[in-house]
């Protein structure tokens, strides 16, 4: 395969932002947003078609005779050569995970920079807005191309910076201010797990490439030498760590804190940052290293357990928030999480693997319909004017286009046939289900809750009680053509990408695996949404008191779920009573008495010794010769009076 | 005689050729094409550049019985003088065409392209004879360039200082030489060489003699306690003459010293020269640093922070290995960018405005964003900030002091380190005078010329590319790794 496209799927984007950040300002709104987005469209093309060549061109760099698909590096140029094994290396690493990122990261991102023209129209900054979508665009495609894990973390570091950028995009806001600073803070304080993970596990393999340690991971676990510390092995200690990174990025309880504040960035934003691409680096990152994963059992499980926490907690606060954004956060959480328990639960002798194909799955099928609901929950903001579904009602009327495909991403997410998402839940129930049954039951109630929780959202939305809207002076309307054939290329895909023979392309060790459904399974998951769903249609189809009545008669759980079972409140206390108080002060008194002191004090000195010999420099130059001349004899004599002592 | 010889030194016969032009085009061509003479000589000497680029160039060669010497690292290190030359040529087109200079420019330029000819003789000289012609080839046209403000009295005065002083240390550099010779009873680098390690090693004559040839080029270094001229030339000279004299000349006696202190006197290292660099070095840093901190004119700032440059320069000598030079190769790039890039942004506000002093710079990003932070990354880059270009270069220099592994380096790098803080103080005071300072009567916003702007842009690629891009220090180290010349010195 050439290197010349999948170079220019990585310099387009990084040229379009450079190009965009620089001279965006002399260009109208219109031209910066549609270069954006023609520069994206090109790029979709050029991964579509890199992408497809992978899969189906049958050329032997991709796939060996037996039909198993190979990892082939593109291209891997030197970057920085420390010593012989220190070697930074940027590179292009082509396989299935990547090759399915690739159209992934793509699609939303030109759908997102095409609804952008609309959603985005006259706001101050637009051009920035554009450039720094391109940012983005450029880091989430380096980092799932990435053929080390150092350009892994580099281009982890530069999404979160343009993820920061973009929260904070209208930064005349306090709130986006502060929420920008959360996100930043929080995955910073996750990446430095990650970073001390890198470093242990490099230590030890002496290699960041990923095939070097994924194809032979028992050398890998060999490498560590059966090192052990706090009663863990080295190897699970540098693999939790990686993850603490995954953990941070894909706001996994308790690092979950600033996603749901990450919401008051601009909404085609949180469509593809916080929905899409972004958050699910850390499942990718998992999967990237899952052979080595497998070494330890005891890596998988916490991978499992923080899975299956984090996938029940933000469904139940799903069902108490009022904020649209804020709901799809939170089921966004949720089902992240149900990625990473796909990927805790996979072993290779269970079905060949099936939670890790699973888990890719629903990583595709997730970002197609949860870009869906978050570009139609933008559409619904764009016509309403407000974040909180009590302002609206009754919108199936107003907004046709908007309603229908919303419906069909509840539907796909809820796992009603033959949406999307039932396919690829489906596979990680089985998954779930087959290595242990409380998983496998605990995940079909939480898929239950998902159902519930996204109907309420969807029956407040279109249905419960109209709100006169012409007394405010303004009826809501479908948005133009810009935002709504996203809308409507999503739901297409949202539909079909369920018939995506998906066990063909990407499993875990490449080899080819038939999904096959198992009914059992099939049938429960399908029956406990269906009365999910029908429980929300009771509760919230037209106006009336019983949802308020449930609310009251679990007072205390519903509280605390709407207030997120307080982890907001515990972080502050945690940084402000504790370390602030135990910690920071008596390190601020350190540094202000004997840091800065011991400065002072050699600042001090240099000013006094510079104004001491500043004679030296008189302008007189027969003064300058003398010195001349005594600095020639004085380093002779010297010289001579040492060397013959 | 072989004519043949000659074709060792194809970088001088084609840098003879770019001067032949210039002077036949400033001599005879008409009044009206004279308005061209300044894009003429940068297209020239451009076209010369890039042809030095050739690989075919990089080959081992030797003329006049030895006396010249040619090879892939000084092939490179002129072809770094180039670009740094080319920039200052480009920078220097609008002072060049202002109309106190417009008489006399085609002298400017004739006049600089013979120093530079001295330098190529410096640094491929193999005897010395031939590195004299070319250290007094570039020290007094130097002398006529620094006077070329005409109506400046402080140029004048710059003049005569440098003059004097140069004169001066060239006295002293060939008393030292004649000590040599008197000694060895030849001046081919070489010879001297072998005869040192003939004689008894530690001879008092050859020893004072030693000092006096590294004061002569610690002259043309700004090596303290040679220094004192440099402050006063480099703030009353030209803007133009003062980048050159500040980038090229002391890029292109770095290496000829480098040569000389390795191959004539390179047995002598651990014994004598190593403690007199030791010394100067610390000096040459320390007394840099102490006194830019206060100064308030830019280019004397600059000139002080230049001479504590050639400290840090002249570790890439102490460390005596290729690691060594390498680094001295990679810094000299390295400091030309970032140094042309301050001087581009300090002429263009003098050509402009007229003013120099640190306090004019008060508020200059409200008004002139682009030239505030083409000065930001210079002084980033001069003070060693990551990722810029800067860092690394010191970093490479640490780097190749440490590997000659005795602790006493150690220390010296140490102090060196030490002696970056205060020098992030006082670059980081014109950024903050840049960025944070107000002023009510800021330099008022203004477009600068395209050559200036060019200049610049070339200077702040450099920069940051420099900073990113890794291949051309592995280039550099490749290309000086398989040289023998510190082989069993150490």
């Amino acid at each position: 395969m050439d290197q010349i496209t999948p170079l220019l799927i990585l310099a387009l984007p990084l040229c379009m932002f450079l190009f965009l950040g620089l001279a965006g300002n002399k260009m109208s709104h219109k031209m910066a947003g549609i270069l954006g987005t023609l520069g994206m469209g090109v790029t979709l093309i050029l991964a579509y078609s890199t992408a497809f060549t992978y899969f189906f061109s049958g050329n032997p760099d991709f796939i060996d005779a037996a039909g198993n698909r190979l990892q082939s590096v593109i291209f891997d140029f030197t970057w920085l050569e420390f010593t012989e094994n220190l070697v930074i290396k940027l590179g292009f690493l082509l396989d299935p995970i990547s090759a399915m990122m690739l159209v992934v990261i793509t699609t939303i991102s030109f759908m997102v920079h095409l609804y952008s023209l609309g959603y985005m129209h006259g706001e101050k900054g637009f051009q920035r807005y554009y450039a720094f979508l391109s940012l983005f665009s450029f880091s989430m495609l380096g980092l799932v191309v990435a053929t080390n894990i150092f350009q892994m973390y580099i281009f982890w570091e530069l999404v979160g910076a343009s993820s920061y950028l973009l929260i904070g995009f209208y930064y005349t806001k306090p709130s986006a201010v502060s929420a920008s600073k959360k996100a930043f803070i929080v995955t910073r304080f996750a990446d430095l797990g990650f970073l001390i993970g890198i470093l242990i596990l490099s230590f030890f393999t002496e290699t960041f490439n990923f095939i070097d340690m994924t194809s032979a991971p028992e050398n890998v676990l060999a490498s560590t030498g059966g090192a052990t510390f706090m009663g863990a092995s080295v190897l699970t200690w540098a693999l939790v760590l990686i993850f603490m990174g995954g953990m941070g990025k894909s706001a996994m309880m308790p690092l979950h804190i600033w996603l749901p504040d990450a919401m008051e960035g601009p909404t085609p934003v949180s469509a593809l940052i916080h929905a899409a691409t972004m958050v699910v680096a850390g499942v990718y990152l998992v999967a990237r290293m899952f052979p080595v994963y497998l070494m330890e059992e005891a890596a998988l499980t916490i991978v499992t357990v923080v899975g299956a926490l984090t996938a029940l907690y933000a469904a139940i606060v799903a069902c108490t928030q009022v904020d649209i954004k804020r709901v799809l956060a939170f089921s966004t959480i949720s089902q992240i999480a149900f990625m990473m328990v796909a990927l805790g639960v996979a072993r290779p002798e269970i079905h060949e693997g099936v939670g890790y194909m699973a888990s890719m799955f629903h990583l595709f099928t997730h970002a197609m319909f949860k870009a869906l609901l978050f570009l139609g929950a933008g559409a619904l903001i764009h016509a309403v004017h407000s974040n909180d579904y009590t302002a609206m009602g009754g919108l199936r009327k107003y907004m046709p286009i908007t309603h229908i495909t919303f419906l069909i991403g509840c539907l796909a997410i809820a796992g009603i046939p033959p949406f999307a998402g039932f396919f690829s839940k489906d596979e990680i129930l089985v998954a779930a289900f087959e290595n242990n049954m409380l998983w496998g039951l605990w995940m079909t109630a939480v898929a239950g809750l998902t159902a519930f929780y996204m109907f309420r959202l969807y029956y407040r939305i279109f249905w419960w009680n109209t709100p006169d809207y012409e007394k405010h002076g303004h009826v809501p309307h479908d948005a133009p053509w810009t935002m709504t054939l996203p809308l409507i290329i999503l739901a297409t895909v949202s539909i079909v990408a369920g018939f995506i023979p998906f066990g063909e392309l990407v499993t875990w060790n490449r080899e080819a695996y038939h999904i096959h459904l198992n009914w059992t399974v099939a049938t429960t998951s399908v029956l406990v949404a269906v009365v999910a769903i029908l429980i929300a249609t009771v509760m919230y189809r037209k106006e009336n008191a019983i949802s308020d009545k449930i609310a009251n008669s679990v007072k205390g759980l519903w509280t605390a779920a709407y207030n997120r079972f307080y982890f907001d409140e515990l972080y502050i206390f945690i940084t402000h009573k504790i370390i602030f108080n135990l910690v920071s002060r008596p390190i601020a008194w350190f540094d202000r008495h004997i840091i800065d002191g011991t400065m002072d004090m050699f600042a001090t000195m240099a000013h006094k010794a510079s104004g001491a010999i500043k004679g030296l420099q008189s302008g007189s130059i027969q003064t300058y010769v003398l010195v001349y001349l005594l600095g020639a004899l004085l380093l002779g004599v010297v010289t001579v009076v040492c060397v013959m002592l | 005689m072989d004519y043949s010889q000659f074709l060792a030194m194809k970088q001088e016969i084609g840098l003879l050729v770019v001067f032949l032009l210039v002077f036949l085009y400033d001599t005879f061509m008409p009044k009206k094409a004279q308005s061209n003479l300044p894009g003429v000589t940068c297209l020239f000497f451009a076209l010369f550049t890039a042809a030095c680029f050739c690989p075919c160039l990089l080959t081992n060669a030797e003329s006049f019985s030895g006396m010249y010497e040619s090879s892939a690292v000084i092939v490179t290190i002129k072809n770094i003088l180039n670009v740094g030359v080319l920039i200052v040529l480009i920078q220097s087109m609008k002072w060049a065409n202002s109309e106190m200079q417009i008489m006399r420019r085609g002298e400017f330029y004739e006049l600089l392209l013979v120093t530079l000819f001295g330098m190529y003789l410096m640094i491929s000289a193999r005897h010395f004879l031939l590195f004299v012609i070319g250290l007094e080839a570039a020290s007094l046209p130097l002398a006529a360039m620094v006077a070329f403000d005409k109506k400046h009295y402080e140029s004048h005065e710059a003049a005569v200082k440098y003059i004097m002083t140069a004169v001066f240390s060239s006295a002293i550099f060939m008393m030292g030489l004649s000590f040599v010779y008197g000694l060895t009873g030849t001046l081919y680098f070489d010879g001297i060489a072998n005869a040192i390690v003939g004689e008894d090693q530690l001879n008092v004559l050859l020893i004072v003699a030693l000092a006096f040839v590294i004061s002569g080029v610690g002259f043309k270094l700004s090596l303290v306690p040679f220094h004192l001229w440099t402050a006063d030339v480099y703030q009353g000279a030209p803007t133009s003459v003062t980048s050159y004299l500040s980038v090229i000349s002391k890029g292109a006696t770095a290496f000829a010293f480098l040569v000389i202190m390795v191959q004539v006197f390179g047995t002598l290292y651990s014994q004598v020269w190593e403690w007199m660099l030791y010394g100067l070095i610390i000096l040459t840093i320390t007394i840099g640093n102490l006194f830019a901190l206060r100064q308030s004119n830019m280019k004397r700032f600059l000139a002080f922070s230049s001479i504590s440059q050639a400290g840090y320069i002249m570790l890439g000598v102490i460390a005596l290995n290729t690691t060594g030079m390498a680094s001295l190769l990679y810094y000299i790039l390295v400091y030309i960018f970032s140094n042309l890039a301050a001087f581009g942004v300090v002429s263009a506000i003098e050509n402009k405005t007229g003013k120099l002093s640190m306090e004019d710079y008060n508020g200059l990003y409200k008004t002139n964003p682009r030239l505030s932070f083409a000065m930001m990354l210079a002084m980033f880059s001069l003070a060693g900030i990551p990722p810029f270009a800067g860092f690394f270069s010191k970093f490479f220099i640490f780097t190749g002091a440490i590997q000659q592994g005795s602790i006493a380096i150690y220390v010296l790098v140490l102090i060196a380190l030490i002696n970056t803080i205060p020098s992030l103080y006082y670059y980081l005071r014109v950024v903050k005078a840049m960025f944070i300072n107000d002023s009510e009567t800021p330099i008022e916003s203004f477009r600068s010329a395209t050559s200036e702007r060019l200049g610049l842009w070339i200077s702040v690629g450099g920069i940051i590319l420099l900073g990113i891009v890794s291949c051309v220090y592995n280039y550099l180290l490749d290309l000086t790794a398989p040289s023998d010349m510190f082989a069993g010195l150490l």
